[in-house]
């Protein structure tokens, strides 16, 4: 029987065709994935990483709202350039609280990933509430909401927390029911610039090539 | 009997939509890259979303209401059959529609789930997964009805297109929900990534280049009236691409924090996909020769033609840019924002097109309106795919060599800041290229419901078949 008789069957039975189809797709799918998400290592947080604090995670969940990795990646890569840039190249254990990953895969304003501790907290305030304020040339968009919204506006904080927690992040029950707390009388832009402060901060201190 | 084409009609006018409703989304984000402030302090106008909201729609809405029209049409007319089950075909339909007005709105009201190109929340997923299956079960059921023996290639296209999206959209979208609007992923960080470039790469894969490739193997030998070159190509050609393009999704992510092995595997595949994809484009190419005649004077077969061309280059573009010491100057650039349009515009929406001046008539059983707006049309898109890549490559090559240029002493040469205010002229003409674009869609949509007004009402019933293709 050569090849094209053998295609013959295939070709003549739906059942046989569709089982061959996801056999083959299926083959470069789990030799690349199941060793990554097997592998712990790829999950096991940097030496100095903490979980996002409430206001923090809330910042960040204001961010991914506003589809903020559209243009801003969070990922250095290990080129000479982009270290003297943006600082030491990103580490996987750096990212292990981040569900979902918020690397982008476009760089329309700049790598966000060492933003923390680059600007005061009162540039910050001024760049999101209007960009071109502090850089004339920027494009990027105003977000003048995020001074009117309180924080955690849905009051959804800590099923949030909750959520994270059960998927294996280290917060305590004492952390999740002080959280409406830590965010009383905070806006969205507060935790938005608590969460742009913390990025990148893990390896602070620790010797870098 | 006569085909059930009702079903594909609403899809055609839907997917025509859609098309409007995503291209001018887009045309208005990149006018926003020009002029930040017309957003308006509006939070639904705002980049961010309204950028995601256009890829949803141009997707999910003109896309694949396009792929599920062509697939119900296609898969009846090389059955020999009507539709089967054509109320779960209705239902397929409506949840599909009502999932992308809703998704769209939810996006621009906030909901996302942050992964790009599965950015609709938790909710969308499960009504997608259902209407999917849905959709499985009448393409395959009406195939397991058929009056043929053999199942013809556009329909292992759009086979493999049902199958491996389905895989795809499942795994990627497993997460673990918090509120109604927001989930969380099942994975972290570098294991996200790498499972979300998995399914970002295969479903262009899949379904950008897969599910349209059913298209092409259908509607291209139809209207050309010229049998598929050869058959023997088109089984290696699909059985090569089914294998190789899964493996592909790695090389978005190369000097990532993943493996090393990961990202010169993933190049290395992407670079041997470039022989099924030009397998398929010698085939088509080899299939429309023996109509150059028609090819002059026929808007559809122009349109689906040029879409061939664009899918060549593109295919070639891509397996390009895997290449690491490319892929350098290539990442996180406009550059890759030109790739996917001389895919998405050049090669996608330019066999839709084409498509659907070949569909309409024919289920309008009337002649197609206007074959000087369709022409139009054709120079519109030319022009606007082509500017379009041509200002997104002067802008990536320029922000790819100056973000890395460094000075005598290792220093970084160039500013960030200085380098996006040289990117207004780029942006500024990539926005006039999406008017022409859009311009161009407009009239196909004029013309497409002129014909539409003219019709007759048609059934259609299938041919007989001859002794020796018919089913035993």
């Amino acid at each position: 029987m050569n090849w094209m008789s053998l295609h013959r069957r295939l070709e003549r039975n739906a059942g046989l065709l569709i089982f061959g189809v996801l056999l083959v797709s299926a083959i470069g799918g789990m030799v690349q994935l199941l060793p990554i998400v097997s592998d712990d290592s790829h999950a096991r947080p940097a030496p100095g990483l903490l979980p996002y604090s409430p206001l923090e995670l809330e910042g960040r969940d204001v961010y991914i709202r506003e589809s903020c990795s559209t243009c801003h990646t969070q990922q250095i890569r290990a080129l000479l350039a982009e270290v003297r840039r943006y600082g030491p190249y990103s580490r996987a254990g750096e990212f292990a609280y981040d569900r979902p990953f918020l690397w982008g895969s476009k760089r329309t304003g700049p790598d966000l990933h060492r933003v923390g501790g680059r600007y005061s907290d009162a540039w910050h305030r001024l760049h999101l509430l209007d960009p071109r304020s502090v850089v004339p040339s920027s494009i990027m968009p105003a977000y003048p909401w995020f001074e009117r919204n309180a924080a955690d506006r849905r009051g959804s904080i800590q099923a949030r927390m909750r959520t994270l927690a059960k998927l294996g992040h280290p917060y305590t029950e004492q952390e999740i029911e002080a959280a409406p707390t830590a965010l009383e009388g905070k806006t969205e832009l507060d935790a938005v610039i608590a969460y742009l402060q913390s990025l990148g901060r893990s390896m602070d201190g620790q010797p870098q090539p | 009997m006569h085909y059930e084409d009702r079903v594909v009609t609403a899809f055609t006018y839907c997917s025509v939509f859609w098309a409007l409703l995503g291209m001018a989304a887009g045309v208005y984000v990149a006018a926003e890259l020009v002029w930040p402030t017309i957003d308006w302090g509006w939070p639904a106008l705002s980049f961010g979303r309204l950028r995601t909201a256009h890829t949803t729609l141009v997707l999910f809405g003109f896309g694949v209401s396009a792929l599920i029209g062509t697939a119900f049409y296609s898969v009846q007319r090389t059955s020999h059959v009507r539709l089967f089950a054509p109320g779960l075909a209705w239902a397929v339909f409506y949840a599909w529609q009502a999932t992308i007005v809703l998704g769209a709105i939810s996006i621009l009201s906030g909901w996302n789930a942050g992964k790009e190109y599965a950015e609709l929340e938790w909710p969308f997923d499960l009504a997608i997964a259902a209407a999917w299956v849905s959709f499985a079960v009448v393409f395959f059921g009406t195939i397991a009805r058929r009056k043929v023996e053999s199942i013809y290639i556009s329909n292992w296209f759009y086979g493999a297109l049902i199958i491996v999206v389905a895989m795809l959209h499942i795994v990627n979208s497993l997460a673990l929900p918090a509120t109604l609007g927001k989930s969380y992923s099942l994975f972290a960080g570098a294991q996200d990534a790498v499972v979300q470039w998995w399914y970002g790469h295969n479903a262009v894969g899949f379904l950008l280049t897969g599910g349209f490739l059913g298209m092409l193997y259908y509607f291209l030998p139809k209207q050309a009236e010229q049998p598929i070159w050869s058959y023997r190509l088109s089984i290696v050609a699909f059985w090569a691409f089914v294998y190789t393009y899964i493996w592909a999704g790695p090389h978005h992510l190369h000097y990532h924090a993943v493996p090393e092995w990961l990202q010169s595997l993933g190049m290395v595949m992407s670079l041997i996909l470039l022989a099924p994809s030009w397998a398929t484009m010698v085939n088509g190419i080899m299939t429309v020769s023996g109509a150059a005649k028609k090819l002059k004077t026929d808007p559809a077969l122009k349109f689906i033609v040029l879409a061939l061309a664009f899918y060549g280059l593109a295919t070639f573009e891509g397996p390009m840019l895997a290449i690491k010491s490319v892929n350098v100057f290539s990442h996180f650039t406009e550059w890759t924002i030109g790739h996917v349009h001389s895919g998405a515009l050049g090669w996608n929406a330019l066999i839709t097109f084409g498509t659907f001046y070949f569909m309409v008539p024919r289920m309008a059983g009337a002649p197609l309106y206007s074959a000087r707006l369709a022409n139009i049309h054709f120079w519109l898109a030319l022009a606007g795919t082509m500017l379009y890549v041509l200002a997104m490559w002067g802008a990536g090559v320029s922000q790819g060599v100056l973000w890395l240029s460094l000075d005598e002493l290792g220093e970084v040469r160039f500013s960030f800041n200085d380098v996006m205010a040289a990117m207004k002229p780029y942006y500024l003409l990539r926005f006039l290229a999406g008017l022409l674009f859009l311009a161009g869609a407009a009239l196909m949509a004029w013309n497409l419901a002129k014909t539409f007004a003219g019709r007759r009402t048609v059934t259609v019933a299938p041919p007989a078949i001859a002794a020796a293709g018919a089913r035993a």
